[in-house]
């Protein structure tokens, strides 16, 4: 079976949900999976990469700080090494910042941000999308290593390896950039890419600190994390890495809700691909509704009080 | 300093998405172009860092001749020189052969650094600028939001899902610019005129195959059509019992 490397990362010893799903993506793709993860608390981390799918992961071991050229080109020699046919990496931050490097490496391109997989005989073949999502092409390489990025929430987790077998690589110490500092988010926090359930604000809102509001219903299901649309990001309002759409992020979750967001072809390329789309807005015709799997036409401040106690309840109900 | 800005023209976000006759690609017909957004803030990073640094700003796009049009608007803003690598088939590159096309060329520019968007926003891979640093061998810091350089080198800030990092490094380097970085500016009248004047220089790119096979485009499944579960906060209940049984995603 072919052989398929993972760029995994971890936070302190806890497993990111996207390497997971990419771990998944991998073995899906009929591979034996050997993680690569680096940092500290890597080690804590290796049995939920076994858990995921991997049957043997690798610490890349070192003191220095973090440095992206440095652990790419060790990654690339991990693929070397291992006589691995595929790189995968999750299309997170960070992962899409490291895959580039090792491919060009191993001097081979990159598929970024693929929301499929299939093994089409010996080679691989991947979906991904084209335009924002307006089109989506299936895409085959002849390069003779792999490369690609697996989008959040597109795959699952891997079936369990018992036991997987753990060792431990020098990490290249220096690099030509090191990160010196990690400014950290807030425990539990989610990223509103990684995210299960999106909730964003719009306009609809009428003012920053109106928001509190969708924190609330954020928080009521708990796996959430809360987006915003252009509008309100340009205004000030709410920061850009909350920004959902064709200039900020990507998301694909289990639901996605809107509040407040007219649906502007720049928002609409951000999110349309997520499982299940709520729209709350005061405006029938808004083009959002065109798209939302269940809509609510009402005033957003009036509605998310009333949702977010509804969902409270529905949660205390499991 | 020499310093580049790798730019590239992209549909407009209104363009749509009409499958060609061959089933691999995607018909053009009646798209407007537009410089990438975050390419937009490479060339005002590229334009500040020559007013802090001094030196020049060349604007380099792998492209058709057709995108002379954004090349122009560039050093309407202030860029000093234009370079456009003009490919027959932009369409049939891919990061790797793309990456090295502008590699050789800023190898040949002797650039001290490059700024280009963290993105294109048409084929949305997000890895041509950290492919371009490793086939040059430089730094690379992606996603930048914040950036102060000095002659030798610098210190950037990039939001990952785990933090805000700060990331020091040497030049050469290659920057790759997200939303925050700055607010590009209009050309102005003079900068118009002044742009009349500076030449476009159009070569043939390092010629390089491109390793991907278009196996085949489709335009994606249209989801099924929704409803409007009623209004205001009356219709919350009806609401809550589509996304248990229906959706099941509560």
């Amino acid at each position: 079976m072919a052989t398929i490397v993972v760029f995994a990362e971890q936070t302190n010893g806890q497993a990111r949900r996207a390497s997971l799903e990419c771990i998944g993506a991998a073995r899906s793709a009929g591979g034996t999976v050997v993680a690569v993860t680096c940092g500290e608390g890597a080690s804590g981390a290796a049995a939920a990469f076994g858990k995921a799918g991997a049957a043997e992961v690798i610490c890349l071991a070192g003191s220095g700080p973090f440095s992206p050229d440095a652990t790419a080109a060790d990654l690339a020699a991990v693929v070397r090494d291992s006589g691995a046919t595929a790189f995968l990496a999750p299309a997170t931050v960070t992962g899409k910042d490291i895959a580039p490097r090792v491919a060009a490496h191993l001097d081979v391109t990159l598929f970024s941000d693929v929301t499929g997989f299939a093994s089409s005989g010996a080679s691989f073949q991947v979906l991904r999308p084209w335009l924002a999502g307006k089109a989506l092409a299936t895409l085959t390489s002849t390069a003779p290593v792999f490369c690609a990025t697996t989008r959040p929430n597109a795959f699952a987790p891997g079936a369990p390896v018992d036991a997987p077998k753990v060792s431990q690589r020098p990490a290249t110490a220096g690099g030509k950039a090191t990160v010196t500092a990690v400014e950290a988010k807030t425990a539990g926090k989610l990223d509103v890419k990684e995210a299960g359930v999106v909730v964003s604000g719009g306009r609809g809102m009428k003012g920053p600190e109106n928001f509190g509001l969708i924190e609330q219903l954020a928080a009521a299901f708990g796996n959430a994390a809360t987006g915003a649309s252009r509008a309100v990001v340009d205004a000030g309002w709410r920061p850009h890495a909350e920004q959902v759409g064709q200039t900020g992020k990507t998301v694909a979750p289990q639901l996605y809700i809107a509040v407040g967001i007219s649906g502007a072809i720049q928002h609409l390329a951000g999110m349309r691909t997520s499982k299940v789309i709520v729209a709350i807005n005061k405006d029938k015709d808004a083009p959002i509704f065109k798209l939302a799997d269940y809509g609510i036409v009402g005033d957003a401040l009036e509605v998310l009080p009333a949702l977010t106690a509804a969902v409270k309840a529905a949660k205390a109900q499991h | 300093m020499k310093i580049v800005a790798c730019v590239k023209r992209v549909p407009t976000t209104e363009a749509t998405a009409k499958l060609a006759a061959d089933g691999r690609s995607l018909d053009p017909t009646g798209w407007q172009y537009m410089l990438s957004f975050y390419d937009e803030l490479a060339v005002e990073e590229a334009l500040k860092t020559k007013e802090k640094q001094g030196g020049e700003v060349t604007v380099v796009t792998l492209g058709p001749s057709d995108a002379s049009k954004e090349v122009r608007e560039c050093l309407a803003r202030g860029a000093d020189h234009g370079v456009i690598l003009k490919d027959a088939d932009p369409a049939a590159r891919d990061p790797r052969s793309t990456a090295k096309a502008l590699a050789a060329k800023i190898k040949a520019l002797g650039a001290d650094v490059v700024f280009t968007g963290r993105v294109a926003t048409d084929r949305d891979h997000a890895a041509v600028g950290p492919m371009l640093a490793t086939y040059l061998g430089w730094a690379c810091v992606g996603e930048v939001h914040a950036l102060e350089l000095g002659a030798e080198g610098g210190t950037a800030k990039r939001e990952t899902e785990h933090g805000v990092e700060t990331v020091t490094f040497r030049l050469p380097a290659v920057i790759t610019c997200n939303k925050g970085l700055n607010e590009p500016r209009r050309a102005s009248l003079k900068g118009i005129m002044a742009a009349k004047s500076k030449t476009i220089a159009e070569e043939a790119p390092l010629a390089v195959d491109t390793q991907t096979l278009v196996v085949k485009v489709e335009l994606p499944p249209s989801r099924k059509a929704g409803r409007i579960v009623g209004e205001g906060a009356a219709a919350v209940p009806a609401l809550i019992t589509a996304l248990k049984t229906e959706a099941q995603v509560l």
